[in-house]
């Protein structure tokens, strides 16, 4: 069926634009320089809560090179805008959660480390540094709050003044009457309390931006480290600056990794911008690394309680979940629906759970804002479902992959209606649960765990099935649940007069590849050769519009408005062929890369409808207009739900807390595979990704200071490739029903799926200490810790 | 990083002068400390004196029982150095657990030493093969040259010139390393010669010290039995996110034990 099987939907082909990145040949933000370009050095408070009480700009204006300074002050006095939160949470007494403003440089108040103060606009990089340093600024310390729990007291240290008990909401959701009833007449109650840690996202790339203004035109241009620049237009010309799109211009070039921290509207985008436009040149900014670790939204960061009912036999009844979620100090553009719309809709999992209730509240407090993370409220999710399960089967005596098998929602039962909202559309739980247990021997773990033994370690082997919601999202659900934009994708597809065909897309590619897999997509569907395919994204003068990359939406929303695109130049080019060959438009068919008369060969090649579409000689004016250009905006009719089974099998070394992972099998259902190469990447990234939460990262504040002890790589500690081993990656893949590419998103799942996975491994593996549960990151001191408290409990 | 002047004398004497001369001089010899220091405007030396144009301050060399190592000498060089690993296995393994590539082709044995980081891995080597570092000066033995947390008996205008490692009979390096940093939260240098078993410890305590209770006990009996039932004592010992005192004190006796076990 596939005329082009080296390229075609399905084929491994290598990412082309990886001859650049690998090659130093890429264009990034920082890589740009504009004429005349000034340089920003943005100054940062060092107090997590503090008044400011004066700022003397006299001693930075005299330093050498310094042309400007701006504070917080000069910009309420500018009428400059506060930087918007684009989803509405509303509490479960009906009232809006609570939103404090946000200007780019704070006035008045400083709220977390790092808090943008003032800028100091200089001629070198240097000198915006020294003149910075030389910015006289009184600040008067104010008591802080660092951590949630101690936020929520009565008493304690507000965030703002108008947020009484740093609440900004509190969210209900699902059916507490149903739960309650059926906790009441369970056979069995597991409980659980649990961290999910605070991640800070490291980007390769640090953020950058350059704000450029043309006094002939009037036009401004932001170059920025974004996900999605059509969306910073939006909010930073309309909320922030004031600025009609028609007058500004925002280019995405190449981005160095975003894992959702690229997302986000920040205030150094707003700040060079607006100082571009008072001072008629170019303003640049690129954050160095410290200033990444206190000025990226950081991810995750919630303490939850959760219980799970059960029967006799071990069905679930009913799931109730505790929540409280770090907001920081701000809300950042997406960070209220992450612990609520994107995490609590997904609180069936793969079982069938018919009861469900959440209580999730936001809390503020004097750190760094928290948004969306690789995932974004679904690893968090998945975090304490598969836990839960995990201890009830501990508890009821029930093997952990047995106890799964009894309550997955079955595979004939799709379309599935979930108590949380959502409808699954297509799934296979029992089959990826099958491929990965027989990957991983589970059966033969035991023997595995007694040879560890004789060798003086603990030897755990932990499951996680999980699923994920992605493919964001139906406009409709999203305004209904609070989201202020629709979630739609653009795309234009623009044949040029000799075939060649050049594809826009409202999407945004930082790592994921798109511009080899929407090329083999259009490839496949035009039958044309891949190397006539560019693909053109990050820029708001060539695409017309688009909503970005995030949440694994990239191929199925804006995939569809791509194929949606070449349908109608497909549907066109039958019109012109038509003509061409004085046949009837319905007797055309396009076929491997012609359009012929059906049943007759009788044809016209893909080129010679292009130039006649541009050289239109002959061509059926009165009818049709000339050209061969079609845009599409795709609206998905629903989310989509990848799914699977990641089994992690540990060796704990009782000496020293050192976990090792030894073995880890990831099953996965992406529904149609474009490029399997790349998605076997994803899946290795997003599986490092979720093994550093499980093992290794975690963002460590000082809760006296606010200062954030894990600052720098000497103390966060990454995922490098000798913490990890190769990953046995597969698939079974159910093609999505809801969209007609049949596709799912690969891109979170890694880093979904396995953090739970790790987790339960540890935990198994401690099990005969009678050990419950193990916070992320399980560190060798953690574990070390827990080995010997519960060592020194049992000899007591 | 501030302005400096930088300067590259070719001896010794010149870098002494050159020293003697600045307002607050400092010297310079991987940089892989001073150099992120000076990049976040941490330290602000009014001179930076590179030794890398120094000649006859690296090479590596066997003078009867003992080898002697440049102080410009990196620690790829000893790491990969075949003298080194058929004399001291164990120093040219330390070296390899240095940093990662780039910080083992640039970083330096006399970087490392005169630093003092407490959580270097050299300053192990040193006290526990009990070698003696020559300077412009004099020779100081290594006990006696780690003072404290960052410091050492050099004086004003002294200059690390090379060290000499008296030749073990036995000797093994074993680092748990800080997983974000790969620092040593605890190094265990254990060296078997003839006059005795020594072990040091870097990385758990303010400065390298030696275990005297873990060499009195090898010294009976040389086998990781030996030490298990050992406690460090857990006072003075680092404390951080990584790593509380009491761990460390167990780490202390976990490391010398594998380092026991790798020669025993």
């Amino acid at each position: 069926m596939n005329a082009l099987p080296e390229t075609g939907i399905g084929a491994p082909v290598r990412r082309r634009e990886d001859f650049r990145f690998l090659t130093g040949r890429g264009n990034y933000t920082d890589d740009i320089n504009r004429p005349g370009q000034l340089h920003a050095w943005i100054v940062r408070s060092p107090h997590a809560h503090a008044t400011i009480d004066a700022i003397d700009k006299a001693p930075a204006l005299a330093s050498p090179g310094v042309v400007a300074v701006y504070t917080g002050a000069d910009m309420v006095k500018a009428g400059v805008g506060s930087l918007p939160c684009g989803w509405l949470i509303h509490s479960r007494d009906g009232t809006p959660m609570i939103e404090p403003p946000h200007i780019p440089l704070s006035p008045e108040r400083v709220r977390h480390v790092g808090d943008q103060v003032a800028v100091v606009i200089a001629e070198t990089r240097q000198q915006a540094r020294d003149g910075a340093e030389r910015l006289a600024i009184t600040y008067s310390e104010l008591p802080a709050v660092i951590s949630m729990p101690d936020a929520v007291k009565p008493g304690a240290p507000l965030v703002w003044d108008q947020v009484p008990q740093n609440s900004c909401y509190d969210w209900e959701f699902g059916d507490k009457a149903a739960v309650d009833k059926a906790f009441q007449e369970a056979h069995h109650i597991a409980r659980l309390e649990l961290v999910n840690n605070r991640l800070v996202p490291n980007a390769m790339e640090p953020r950058a931006a350059i704000g450029d203004f043309d006094r002939g035109t009037g036009e401004y241009t932001l170059y920025t480290t974004s996900q999605n620049p059509h969306v910073i237009r939006l909010l930073m010309g309309a909320y922030v600056l004031n600025i009609p799109e028609s007058k500004l211009r925002v280019v995405a070039p190449d981005v160095g990794g975003g894992f959702g921290s690229k997302i986000f509207h920040y205030a150094e985008e707003a700040i060079v911008t607006w100082a571009a436009g008072k001072l008629h040149r170019a303003v640049k900014w690129t954050a160095d690394r410290s200033e990444s670790f206190m000025s990226d939204a950081h991810g995750r960061d919630h303490v939850t309680t959760v219980e799970l009912a059960l029967d006799k036999d071990g069905k679930f009844l009913a799931l109730h979940e505790h929540t409280l979620a770090n907001m920081g100090a701000y809300l950042s553009t997406f960070s209220t629906c992450i612990p609520t719309i994107l995490h609590s809709t997904l609180l069936a999992g793969v079982y069938t759970t018919p009861a469900i209730y959440a209580e999730v509240r936001a809390v503020f407090t004097n750190t760094v804002p928290v948004d969306a993370y690789r995932g974004a409220g679904r690893p968090e999710t998945t975090f304490l479902l598969e836990r839960i399960v995990d201890v009830a089967a501990d508890e009821m005596g029930i093997d952990p992959a047995e106890l799964r098998r009894r309550n997955f929602i079955p595979t004939d039962a799709f379309p599935y209606q979930t108590p949380v909202a959502l409808q699954y559309d297509s799934g296979d739980y029992f089959t990826t649960l099958d491929m990965a247990l027989k990957e991983a021997d589970y059966a033969g773990f035991e023997a595995r765990r007694a040879e560890a033994a004789r060798r003086g370690v603990y030897r755990g082997i932990g499951i996680s099935t999980y699923i994920e919601a992605c493919g964001i999202a139906p406009s409709q659900v999203v305004g209904a649940l609070g989201g202020r934009a629709g979630l739609y994708e653009s795309a234009e597809v623009r044949v040029h007069p000799t075939g060649s065909v050049t594809v826009f897309t409202g999407t945004h590619s930082h790592g994921q590849g798109h511009e080899t897999t929407f090329a083999q997509l259009v490839s496949d569907l035009l039958q044309v050769p891949m190397e006539s395919v560019e693909i053109v994204h990050g820029d708001t003068n060539k695409v017309a519009f688009g909503m970005g990359t995030y949440g694994s939406r990239s191929l199925a929303v804006g995939g569809m408005a791509i194929m949606k695109a070449v349908e109608k130049v497909v549907n066109k080019g039958k019109k012109i062929a038509a003509h061409l060959l004085e046949a009837s438009e319905a007797d055309i068919e396009y076929k491997d890369g012609k359009f012929q008369v059906a049943g007759t060969d009788k044809s016209k090649a893909f080129g010679e409808i292009a130039l006649t579409a541009y050289v239109p000689h002959n061509y059926p004016m009165e009818t049709l207009e000339p050209g061969l250009d079609e845009s599409a905006f795709y609206d998905p009719k629903n989310f989509t739900f990848p799914s699977g089974t990641h089994i992690c099998e540990v060796e704990v070394d009782p000496d020293t807390g050192v976990t090792t992972i030894v073995n880890f099998v990831a099953a996965d259902d992406f529904g149609r595979i474009i490029n399997p190469m790349i998605v076997d990447g994803q899946v290795h990234g997003g599986i490092a990704q979720g093994v550093g939460q499980a093992l290794l990262e975690g963002c460590i504040y000082d809760e006296k200071s606010g200062q954030i002890l894990t600052g720098s790589y000497m103390d966060y500690c990454m995922p490098r490739a000798d913490d990890l081993l190769n990953f046995k990656v597969s698939t079974h893949n159910v093609p999505a029903v809801d969209n007609a590419l049949g596709v799912k998103g690969c891109g979170e799942a890694g880093a979904i799926g396995s953090p739970p996975a790790v987790i339960n491994a540890i935990v198994d593996a401690l099990s005969s200490l009678g050990v419950r549960h193990v916070e992320m990151p399980a560190t060798p001191l953690k574990v070390w810790q827990i080995i010997q408290d519960k060592r020194a409990a049992k000899a007591a | 990083m501030y302005d400096f002047a930088y300067h590259k004398p070719a001896s010794v004497a010149d870098a002494v002068a050159l020293l003697a001369g600045a307002d607050d001089g400092k010297l310079v010899a991987g940089g892989m400390t001073l150099l992120p220091t000076l990049k976040q405007r941490l330290a602000q030396p009014s001179d930076l004196i590179d030794l890398g144009g120094v000649s006859g301050l690296s090479g590596i060399r066997r003078e009867g029982d003992a080898l002697v190592i440049g102080a410009m000498t990196t620690h790829g060089a000893v790491a990969a150095s075949a003298e080194v690993k058929a004399a001291i296995p164990g120093l040219a393994e330390l070296a390899g657990l240095i940093g990662d590539p780039q910080v083992r082709n640039r970083g330096t044995l006399g970087g490392s030493i005169c630093n003092n980081d407490p959580a270097a891995d050299y300053p192990g080597a040193l006290v526990a093969l009990g070698a003696t570092v020559t300077t412009n000066q004099r020779t100081i033995p290594a006990e006696e040259f780690f003072t404290g947390m960052f410091e050492t008996a050099l004086e004003e205008g002294e200059i690390a010139q090379s060290v000499s490692f008296p030749i073990p009979e036995k000797s093994a390096y074993t680092k748990f390393r800080n997983p974000a940093s790969r620092y040593a939260i605890v190094g265990a240098y254990v060296a078997r010669t003839a006059a005795g078993v020594r072990v040091a410890i870097t990385g758990a305590g303010p400065t390298v010290f030696r275990w005297k209770e873990a060499e009195a006990a090898l010294s009976a009996n040389f086998a990781p039995s030996a030490v298990e039932g050992l406690k460090a004592p857990a006072t003075n010992l680092n404390s951080d996110i990584h790593a509380s005192a009491e761990y460390r004190a167990h780490l202390v006796m976990v490391m010398t034990k594998r380092a026991v076990a790798e020669i025993a």
